[in-house]
């Protein structure tokens, strides 16, 4: 006999986990001291939600499921914003949260709470483990569950007693007659498909998180050149194609790219992959589909038809679905869209001001000049996201992590983290900006402990510039509660953990001060003051369809 | 328009929760919702009836798919089915009115007495959703003291097994 504690490390083995990101506390005691005499790697952080951030960037990378630790209540709680953004962006976590023992549950014992019923709607499926017993089984399905279909969080609450309760932890094959997710879409639905593409004149292809998720970027370039079509992403689906690459529109959506947006409205043709249509891709949802066939290929048969209506939907694996679909398409060339493509791919990015203040776009342009090829970004919520989003050179595979769906800030370090841990050996730069630093910086002390090797570049323009923005296009200036007067010197807060501190404040110090930072060995921070009015543009204002993008 | 969704589950805790969590956060209007045990050792039936277009019940149905421990989903709204309703009303009587609303739970509406007191009289009824109406819109004019409906229950028809 074992105890469910070594049970539940038994699986994580089982399932191949090489490190966990994690918390102690009380509850998940019995859990925590099993975890300590296993050869699992285990990441601290500072506060739970990072955890929930880090495993996130992890698997991302890594293309495994991000495993944490915590316990209950407050422990549990903190977890809350990481597991939502982790749905929101269908990345794969297992949390295994301690939970009051059995006999305590519904009392309101100290540090209990409800965590499956507070993470019912953010999770793809949770679980509540009352008997030792069903520990093995429990966690071999969280793990199925969560890197399988549409991938997903997955939490298991387990009660103090059940884990530490003794069970022979017998081990089964995985039945789950309810949950089988399609991965070959249908025959017929691809040939339908070759058809619409055969009349298409200009075919576009939107590709979302689900390339990047999928690991499809090989499938969807070739794809992209048998019919000679264009390619733009989501904010999620930034690389699904290499930037550099001659189809290449890069992001579209309300602070898409100029091209992108066009493309998007002059389409005869949208193949939209691995995506869900969200408001910030499609914004005014009625002119969006207008005079355009509509090919959807998901894996999540709700994502058809939820927000956008599909010609032609197809249910399947992104990367499956795209090399079956090669093998009854007609090869093509479409010679003067490419013309026009190639014509928008040449306008981007627009001419930088004249004076000579420092803005956001010189230190992108920067980093795409000094970073190695298979660099992998992470980003905050706000202008710099954008800003990166629109601007940066990223190669196909997992290089841009970023928050899109909940638009967590917070995410970019602790995301970081996780991202070094599972690439050592890539150049990993978190971009953010001084609002979301400030919510997650006590991950500072993690990278300190594991000693990792992280750039972070701080877009610094002291205040929430994001919001700001909102209230320069929709509140006529009536700037509110969006400034902060009390920000740190960014620099001496790095140097205070042991790191090597840098600051950009003019337009010529901004390429050797990142080369140099860049070349330091160990974690850096480049504090980049940038303007206020250095805005995200184009912008797309509210109700307006696409192609109606504005630049002051 | 009102549809008729049949709903297989595996009888997990919390399936209850997960149900009717998803149709108020995707803001579905559920009409009612009934769950009993099935034929099948650990299997729940959900009958649920809910309000939406074509595109709203699509939807809800695909959502529903996507929760883990939901087996099948069935939308017998145009199938041939038999629907029930279970109704208990205490309605007020008196000496007058008394023999008159015996006589037509009985005869017309095929209802039981389940219990009498001095002034009140407890009907147990089952039915369609419109008798079930019907009775109590009948009822109401005598005045209607408590009420406790079921809800919908329903299987679609024929020999065709829709077990899987």
């Amino acid at each position: 006999m074992k105890t469910g504690a070594e049970v539940v490390i038994e699986a994580l083995l089982r399932n191949n986990t090489e490190l966990v990101f994690s918390y102690p506390g009380g509850a998940i005691l019995p859990v925590y001291n099993a975890l300590g005499r296993s050869p699992i790697k285990n990441v601290l952080v500072r506060q739970e939600q990072g955890a929930a951030h880090a495993a996130s960037g992890y698997a991302r990378v890594t293309g495994k499921a991000g495993v944490v630790i915590a316990t209950s209540g407050p422990g549990a709680t903190n977890l809350v914003t990481g597991i939502a953004t982790a749905n929101m962006d269908s990345i794969p976590l297992v949390l295994i949260t301690g939970q009051v023992s059995t006999d305590m549950i519904g009392t309101d014992a100290f540090q209990e709470t409800d965590i499956t019923g507070i993470t019912h709607p953010i999770t793809k499926h949770n679980y509540l483990v009352k008997n030792s017993d069903d520990l093995a089984e429990v966690i071999d399905e969280a793990f199925h569950i969560a890197t399988t279909g549409r991938k997903g969080p997955v939490l298991i609450d387990i009660p103090k007693d059940v884990a530490a309760g003794k069970t022979k932890g017998t081990v089964k094959p995985i039945h789950l007659p309810s949950y089988q997710p399609t991965v070959k879409g249908s025959m017929r639905q691809l040939k339908k498909a070759a058809t619409v593409m055969e009349n298409a004149k200009r075919p576009l292809i939107f590709a979302g998180g689900g390339v990047v998720a999928a690991a499809a970027q090989k499938e969807l370039a070739a794809f992209a050149a048998l019919i000679d079509a264009a390619v733009c992403t989501s904010l999620m689906g930034i690389g699904s194609i290499d930037t550099k690459n001659e189809r290449s529109l890069g992001m579209t959506g309300l602070h898409g790219r100029t091209g992108a947006n066009l493309a998007m409205s002059e389409c005869d043709l949208l193949i939209a992959v691995g995506c869900r249509f969200d408001d910030r891709v499609t914004l005014n949802h009625s002119g969006f589909a207008a005079a355009k066939k509509i090919i959807h290929i998901d894996i999540d048969p709700a994502e058809i038809g939820k927000n956008i209506g599909a010609n032609i939907p197809i249910v399947g694996d992104v990367a499956a679905v795209l090399t079956d679909l090669a093998t009854v398409t007609t090869a093509k060339t479409n010679e003067d869209w490419m013309r026009q493509v190639a014509a928008w791919r040449g306008q981007w990015p627009p001419q930088a001001a004249a004076d000579n203040s420092l803005m956001a776009f010189q230190i992108t342009a920067a980093l795409n000049r000094l970073t190695p090829k298979d660099v992998i970004y992470t980003t905050d919520v706000g202008q710099h996201q954008m800003f990166a989003a629109q601007n940066l050179e990223i190669e196909a595979g997992p290089h841009f992590i970023t928050s899109g769906g909940l638009g967590t800030m917070g995410y970019g370090l602790p995301a970081a983290i996780g991202a070094k841990l599972g690439a050592m050996k890539q150049t990993v730069i978190a971009i953010t900006g001084d609002g979301s630093f400030q919510m997650n910086f006590n991950e500072l002390g993690t990278i300190r402990d594991q000693n990792l090797d992280l750039k972070i570049v701080l877009f610094n323009n002291a205040c929430l510039g994001m919001v700001r923005q909102l209230q320069h296009h929709y509140s006529g200036d009536a700037y509110f509660g969006v400034d902060l007067p009390g920000n740190p010197d960014f620099g001496l807060i790095a140097q205070a953990y042991g790191f090597a501190a840098f600051r950009i404040e003019k337009r010529e110090e901004v390429f050797p001060v990142l080369e140099e930072a860049l070349q330091t060995p160990g974690t850096v921070l480049i504090d980049c003051r940038i303007s206020k009015e250095d805005m995200v543009f184009p912008i797309v204002l509210n109700n307006q369809p696409l192609k109606n993008m504005i630049y002051e | 328009m009102q549809h008729v969704l049949s709903v297989l589950v595996r009888n997990r805790a919390g399936v209850l929760t997960r149900v009717s969590g998803l149709f108020s956060r995707r803001g579905y209007n559920i009409e009612s919702l009934v769950v009993g045990t099935t034929e099948k050792h650990g299997i729940s039936r959900m009958t649920i009836v809910v309000n939406g277009d074509d595109n709203i019940i699509e939807q809800v149905i695909k959502q529903l798919y996507k929760l883990i421990d939901v087996i099948k989903v069935q939308n017998i709204t145009n199938d041939p089915f038999v629907d029930r309703e279970l109704v208990l009303i205490r309605v007020r009587v008196t000496k007058e009115s008394r023999a008159e609303i015996m006589d037509t739970v009985l005869q017309v509406f095929r209802g039981r007495i389940v219990d009498i007191s001095g002034d009140s009289m407890m009907i147990e009824a089952t039915g369609d959703t419109g008798k079930i109406e019907a009775i109590e819109a009948y009822l109401s004019s005598f005045g209607i003291k408590e009420m406790a409906r079921t809800g919908k229950v329903a299987l679609a028809r024929g020999a065709k097994d829709r077990r899987d």
